[in-house]
């Protein structure tokens, strides 16, 4: 096996925690195949990231523009055609991110190497690249194959691999010289543009109610915003919830929202899209209610309950309210 | 304005019960309710919202067989004003790329300022047709966009990034954007529309229509093949509460009790 590619995803001057994750499976893909494991940094003033990756690698790649100030596919794809066509590594990973969704396919057509997308698994065995991915929401996993190639790229989901504490590999720090000569004119960066202020903080709830899809309609909020009341918690939600205007921005709970930790997640109608599950699967505690037996929310779950949630709510809330009136 | 809208008829799974077929390759498709996927219902309001403000033409544009006709039907009704289907038997396996390959083919013959798609889509959740579609036409992209604002021969938009966050760029036209959900609310069709997009005529190409090659579409011309579905393995165990709304409120409220939460 040649060289493994990592791209490293750092944002206003930290290192994402994708990158991490993808050095530590990286790493060991590399070192059962005897590999050289290369992370790739681009950007400006990026040299304090390349002492904290090079612990991770066996080399570390730098490259600093100004042009790579922030974040920009067209700018990033030119530079990893050009590093990718001089050190041709079997296999390059980038995070399945709002950053790497953006870059990899358009990239992987330009350099004509196969791509595979979202991995939760990649393997290599008899010189063939394995990737396992979900399908249907994360119902189904798939196991896939590459078309033979001389390189491929996989982006790879957030939060999938563990990043492992292990011995520092001090790998080498290489300055490579950008091939930028001119600035990117058609996509421009212009700013960042942080959430609007919320005026509920959920990650301070002790206990929170979450409600996805199943709570069907908009009419149906209150009953389960009083249902939080009760439980000495606040209402929480999926994306889904947060798209049809039923809910404000600061409610959502997911890797596009809020991480959430309460010591009780009570989760309403909620099928549990991985999106989610990233968002809420720390919690002290977590019951889950949902008509489908099969739903991932309950692969995640303490205490599962296959029930209408509508079902469920009155008979919670009243025998809430019982326990309170004795005390 | 014209506004090239590319949609996807896929079944809905978020509440329904999937099993794999025989070849463990697929999933059975008998009994699933299909529909436009849920991306492309946004990135469809978006390019009507469009056409509206801006003048011009929406064409919407499916890959799939004659059950995807009901897709663009409703494209129609909600405001597309021609609708294209492309489609060959050859066609059938492909994956992102070989879609997006088909799909630059005819993309090229049409005028068109603007490509919308979904950024994702729910069935096998790739994420790549518009970002490689815009590579394969030579024109700039934007994918998990959650707003577009149109000025002269360029756009503002922003795109989503991890935790609330956006970003905002400037891209030149012509360009494609894939949208997230989330960036408009979809309308809903008057019966009126819906009849009368029963009536408008659906093009539909084929492999030769494309230009492409049997090596190009379907399984010979993805990237990625499929070899073996399975349903995922659990994190952890759940226990399941049983009994009447009444018991199972009861036990919740044990555990709360017990598990100090109340």
């Amino acid at each position: 096996m040649t060289g493994i590619f990592v791209l490293a995803e750092h944002r206003q001057g930290q290192v994402r925690d994708i990158t991490f994750e993808m050095l530590t499976k990286g790493r060991e893909l590399a070192q059962k195949n005897g590999a050289e494991l290369t992370a790739v940094l681009l950007g400006k003033d990026v040299k304090d990231h390349a002492k904290t990756l090079a612990e991770h690698a066996n080399k570390v790649l730098i490259l600093e523009d100004d042009k790579l100030e922030n974040f920009n596919s067209e700018a990033y794809q030119k530079v990893l055609t050009h590093l990718m066509g001089e050190h041709k590594p079997l296999l390059t990973l980038i995070g399945h991110t709002s950053f790497g969704v953006e870059l990899a396919p358009s990239l992987a057509v330009s350099l004509g190497v196969p791509l595979a997308t979202d991995c939760i698994d990649i393997g290599y065995e008899n010189e063939t690249v394995t990737v396992t991915r979900q399908m249907y929401g994360g119902k189904v996993n798939a196991t896939a194959t590459f078309r033979k190639a001389q390189s491929y790229i996989a982006t790879v989901r957030q939060a999938t691999f563990q990043v492992k504490t292990e011995a520092p590999l001090n790998g080498q720090v290489v300055e490579v010289p950008s091939p930028l000569s001119e600035e990117v004119a058609r996509k421009r960066f212009v700013q960042y543009v942080p959430p609007p202020p919320g005026g509920v903080d959920i990650t301070a709830a002790p206990v929170l109610v979450g409600v996805g899809r199943g709570i069907k309609d908009v009419s149906n909020i209150p009953v389960v915003e009083e249902l939080a009341k009760t439980l000495g918690g606040a209402l929480a939600c999926s994306r889904p919830i947060v798209d049809k205007g039923w809910l404000p921005t600061d409610r959502q709970v997911g890797s596009s929202g809020k991480t959430v930790k309460p010591k009780f997640y009570l989760a309403l109608g909620i099928s549990g899209a991985f999106q989610h599950v990233l968002g809420m699967k720390a919690s002290d505690l977590i019951i889950a209610v949902n008509k489908d037996p099969k739903a991932p929310i309950f692969g995640v779950a303490d205490y599962a309950v296959v029930e209408d949630l509508f079902k469920i709510v009155g008979p919670l809330k009243n025998k809430m309210q019982e326990l309170k009136g004795q005390k | 304005m014209d506004i090239i809208v590319c949609v996807k008829h896929v079944p809905e799974t978020a509440e329904a019960d999937i099993k794999i077929d025989a070849s463990g390759k697929g999933i059975e498709k008998s009994g699933l309710v299909f529909d436009i996927n849920e991306w492309d219902d946004y990135a469809l309001e978006e390019a009507v919202r469009l056409k509206e403000k801006f003048g011009g033409t929406v064409t919407a544009i499916t890959l799939g067989s004659e059950e995807a006709d009901a897709t663009l039907r409703k494209c129609l009704a909600r405001g597309a004003d021609t609708a294209i289907r492309l489609w060959d038997q050859k066609f059938e396996g492909s994956d992102g790329f070989a879609t997006a390959k088909i799909l630059s083919k005819v993309v090229k013959s049409l005028p068109f300022n603007i490509i919308l798609t979904g950024a994702q889509a729910g069935d096998d959740g790739y994420a790549v047709v518009g970002t490689m579609l815009a590579e394969l036409l030579g024109i700039p992209h934007a994918t998990m966009v959650k707003k577009i604002e149109l000025e002269g021969e360029a756009a503002k938009l922003h795109r989503e990034l991890e935790g609330g966050f956006e970003e905002l760029l400037e891209l030149k036209l012509p360009a494609v954007f894939a949208v997230s959900t989330g960036i408009n609310e979809p309308r809903y069709v008057s019966i009126m529309g819906t009849r009368k997009a029963m009536q408008k005529e659906i093009k539909v190409v084929d492999l030769a229509g494309t230009g492409l090659s049997e090596s190009d579409v379907g399984e010979a011309g993805s990237w990625i093949k499929v070899e073996k579905l399975y349903v995922p393995p659990v994190e952890k165990q759940a226990e399941f509460l049983k009994g009447s709304p009444d018991e199972i409120a009861s036990k919740i409220a044990e555990i709360l009790r017990t598990k100090g939460v109340l």
